[in-house]
């Protein structure tokens, strides 16, 4: 096991108790290595690099939208890895290849970093214009403007708790645009 | 969008907590059980006899059966919606319900009985249970297909397949209240080929809607 996994366990069980930020580290933290298997996986299927952003981030969404499905007592790396797994397959299934993902495409990578910090991805971009307005509009200004959710609901006289239902909807209608592709 | 951007907004809804999939899949089979039983009792109907039917082991061990299938589908349907959990370890629990069948088998064969191994096997009700089994199944097919689909199982078939599972148990259940033939034989023959039917739906259906 690589070291730090434990630390993502740590990190995870924070998260579900209600710590944002140790959320936002540990995503930061296994995105590196997401990357690094997605890479791993688009090399071995033939398929160009500069994908492997748009695999990320549909890992990421999968992986929010599917936390409840982790046990908090297990180690958090197996589950993350099975569901990057399941979307690298996904993914690469999508682009017309039948390809047999190797189970340690994502446990042995070495964490690598993007080629600049400001890594993009298209698919996401795209798919965010055919949500509803109103959902496209939170979701952007949390996203791109780095706003927080009061500022953002004051923004669009909204309050607190509809934009984080906006938000958490943007969030399923994306991955599920994603699902459908 | 940049994937710092992605990472930032989804720690923002971390707040967002998802019911674990057992609360949604005994939702959706709560909602789904009166739709099939009202189709039940609208088509078919207990039994006339039923209070003496009661005393016979081998109508009881109808019920044993086909809840003991549903009740196992239900644990290893739980399990599988876990992305990086498999059969492995898992998968014998369904062989309860065999193993009760085949008991069952056993002491009927000890027995004496009125009419012919053959003549029991057959039966009077195979057709209305080939097809009533699989009819009020299917409410229950959803339901359990709706809660799975709350979980994140890696093989979508096969979480599909056992939600057929759970949906033919549930269905045989209440088939079972109205089959006048009570034999272990006629049960492992025709209740299992109505069972196939629904897994192999369950199985083509989660294939589609059971991705994540």
């Amino acid at each position: 096991m690589r070291e730090g996994e434990d630390e993502w366990t740590g990190l995870m069980r924070l998260a579900i108790s209600g710590n944002n930020s140790a959320y936002h580290r540990l995503l930061k933290a296994v995105t590196p290595v997401l990357r690094a298997g997605a890479r791993r996986g688009l090399a071995r299927a033939g398929q160009p690099l500069d994908q492997s952003e748009d695999i990320v981030q549909e890992i990421l969404l999968a992986v929010h939208l599917k936390r409840h499905t982790w046990d908090v007592n297990a180690p958090l790396a197996p589950w993350l890895f099975a569901i990057a797994r399941n979307k690298l397959i996904d993914a690469l299934r999508r682009r017309g290849r039948r390809v047999f993902v190797n189970i340690d495409d994502f446990a042995e990578t070495i964490p690598e970093e993007p080629a600049a910090e400001t890594a993009s991805a298209n698919e996401v971009a795209t798919l965010l214009q055919t949500l509803p307005p109103r959902q496209r509009e939170v979701l952007q200004s949390i996203a791109v403007e780095s706003a927080s959710i009061r500022d953002t609901a004051a923004k669009f006289a909204m309050s607190e708790g509809a934009v984080r239902v906006a938000l958490h909807r943007a969030l399923t209608g994306l991955t599920a645009k994603l699902r459908e592709q | 969008m940049e994937t710092e951007q992605l990472i930032r907004t989804l720690a923002a809804d971390n707040r967002y907590r998802a019911r674990p999939v057992g609360f949604i899949l005994t939702l959706a089979l709560l909602a789904a059980a009166p739709v099939s039983f009202l189709m039940f009792m609208t088509a078919l109907g207990v039994r006339p006899d039923v209070m003496t039917a009661m005393h016979n082991p081998f109508f009881d061990l109808k019920f044993v059966v086909t809840l003991a299938l549903a009740i196992s589908a239900i644990i290893v349907a739980l399990h599988l919606s876990r992305p990086e959990a498999s059969m492995k370890g898992w998968g014998w629990l369904l062989l309860i319900p065999v193993g009760i069948i085949a008991a069952g088998i056993g002491s009927e064969m000890m027995l004496p009985q009125r009419l012919p191994a053959m003549t029991r096997l057959i039966g009077q009700n195979s057709r209305i249970c080939m097809t009533a089994i699989p009819l009020l199944s299917l409410p229950l097919l959803a339901g359990a297909l709706v809660g799975l689909r709350h979980g994140a199982p890696a093989r979508p078939a096969l979480a599909g397949a056992i939600a057929g599972l759970i949906s033919a148990g549930l269905a045989a259940t209440l088939y079972a209240s109205h089959c006048t033939d009570d034999s272990p034989l006629f049960v492992v023959t025709w209740y299992s080929i109505a069972t196939a039917m629904v897994t192999a739906a369950g199985a083509l259906i989660g294939s589609k809607v059971l991705r994540f």
